[in-house]
């Protein structure tokens, strides 16, 4: 029996084409995919994100538990600061991707939000090692609450319109910040690469803030857009580009790792080792030649060896085909390679892993087939 | 689910239209452009080849999946709908009307391998 969010019955009465996803019935779409990822880029969209997990950190030794498990560092971030981060096992292997905000009062607590697919197992672990030694902490998962996306360049003026109060706390904020506006929390976070915030209510309140979202003008969409929106903006999704075979080095992800002395964190070890090592695989973007479409596990064929697909799809923005890949040491963008498709190789082109963002597209001119502003 | 009474159907989800003239024109059903998403990309076959019952001989492409188009008879290609180079979508929009290529049938007479509506729409329920 598949999860359902609060919002089930208004996705289905809205059209919504119900998959499962990580054991939850959500939204693939409400008629076209495409037209939804549009609306993100031009407008404004709305996006049910309750399947995710909401984890409360509280207790004097929170912020400690979380420096412990974190590959970056809670402590170098100032209240009201949202900090991106994966969380990793003893071998360095990625457990999960996450969002930690440290909330601006102290009184509150760090509040991170879980992936749906990996949120049981990354609670278990959390217990786990917060059980080690006699810690002072306490970890909530808040089944109670539920969780909007609402992204685009119109996103704030969506809510001005649909929520004031809300709005107010949202127009307050720097990028990559949260906010508190009573039971409401607010954060100017997404996973589109457009502007726009993540908001987090009260379950009995959700259904009345979607739809008047809705009537404000932002678009429902569901998670196919979500994917293409986020592979358009570089940004992994934990089981395609991440899993626990690889660590943040070989992800795109060293960003996130912070090895200043001082900071000993799970898989750190393992991290250093590599980095001693040497010849890490890398994170890089593809962008197809030809005709066709860029899929998870293809092969890549580079003059430094062979690479694989992690994320593919078609661009609706670019108008091309896109990917994301793990390769070996030695490419860099600008160098061709092959591509085994369904039954022919064809060309692609490394570039940067990150194609679109607010709205412009980011990979060299030529390449891609849309007139999309550079 | 749309499954227009004037066509014939195969289980892998193509309708065909006879024309006045004897040759089949060959689509994909609502069905099968629903569970495919947003189209991208078609791969036509070329005028004058000639093709088997069954046997794979064009390809949609949508952001999800690719997935091969199945000749519902055997025969020679005579007509390819050239428009869906450039509107893909156009299938989405309209599975029925938006065709993919036109056969000249191998043999004359009837094609019993073919689904009436009926056993067709059931064909799709049973799946669901």
């Amino acid at each position: 029996m598949l999860k359902r969010t609060a919002l089930y019955a208004a996705h289905v009465d809205a059209g919504g084409r119900m998959v499962d996803f990580g054991g939850w019935e959500m939204p693939l779409h409400y008629g076209s995919q495409i037209r939804e990822h549009h609306a993100v880029r031009r407008e404004a969209g709305v996006f049910d994100v309750s399947h995710m997990r909401v984890l409360d950190v509280t207790g004097a030794d929170g912020g400690a538990l979380l420096r412990e498990l974190l590959s970056a560092d809670v402590d170098r971030r100032a209240p009201g600061q949202a900090m991106y981060s994966c969380m990793l096992d003893e071998r360095g292997g990625v457990l999960d991707d996450l969002i930690v905000y440290r909330q601006p009062s102290a009184a509150l607590p760090y509040r991170l939000i879980l992936n749906a697919a990996t949120a049981d197992r990354d609670l278990q672990w959390m217990r786990r090692r917060a059980a080690q030694g006699a810690r002072q902490v306490g970890l909530a998962a808040r089944q109670d609450l539920a969780i909007l996306a609402v992204q685009g360049p119109g996103a704030l003026a969506a809510l001005v319109r649909a929520q004031p109060s809300i709005a107010a706390t949202a127009a307050s904020l720097a990028v990559f910040h949260c906010a508190c506006d009573g039971p409401r929390f607010v954060a100017r976070t997404g996973y589109t690469g457009e502007d726009g915030y993540e908001i987090v209510v009260p379950e009995a309140e959700v259904h009345t803030l979607w739809q008047k979202l809705l009537d404000s003008g932002a678009r429902a969409c569901g998670l196919g857009a979500r994917d293409t929106l986020r592979l358009e903006a570089g940004m992994s999704l934990y089981g395609q580009d991440l899993d626990q075979s690889v660590t943040p080095l070989e992800a795109g992800l060293a960003w996130t790792v912070d090895l200043q002395p001082g900071h000993e964190f799970v898989g750190r070890g393992e991290l250093e080792r590599q980095l001693a090592r040497g010849g890490l695989r890398q994170m890089l973007g593809l962008v197809l030649l030809e005709r066709g479409v860029l899929r998870a596990h293809q092969v890549v064929q580079t003059v430094h060896g062979e690479g694989l697909v992690t994320s593919g799809t078609f661009s609706p923005t670019l108008q091309v085909s896109i990917a994301l890949a793990r390769l070996p040491a030695g490419p860099a963008p600008g160098d061709s390679v092959e591509v085994q498709l369904r039954g022919r190789s064809a060309a692609a082109r490394i570039v940067k892993p990150r194609f679109v963002r607010h709205g412009r597209a980011l990979v060299p001119a030529g390449l891609a087939q849309a007139q999309v502003p550079t | 689910m749309n499954v227009p009474d004037e066509l014939k159907y195969t289980d892998s989800h193509e309708w065909v239209r006879w024309e006045s003239d004897g040759s089949a024109t060959v689509g994909i059903t609502d069905f099968a452009q629903e569970s495919l998403g947003d189209l991208v990309f078609v791969e036509l076959p070329a005028v004058g080849r000639d093709v088997t019952e069954g046997q794979a001989c064009a390809v949609v492409e949508s952001v999800k999946a690719a997935s091969d188009v199945y000749a519902p008879i055997s025969g020679k290609v005579v007509a390819v709908n050239e428009r869906l180079a450039e509107h893909p979508e156009s299938i989405n929009a309209d599975a029925f009307g938006a065709w993919l290529f036109r056969l000249q049938p191998a043999q004359a007479g009837a094609h019993p391998r073919l689904l009436d509506a009926p056993q067709y729409a059931g064909q799709v329920e049973q799946h669901k």
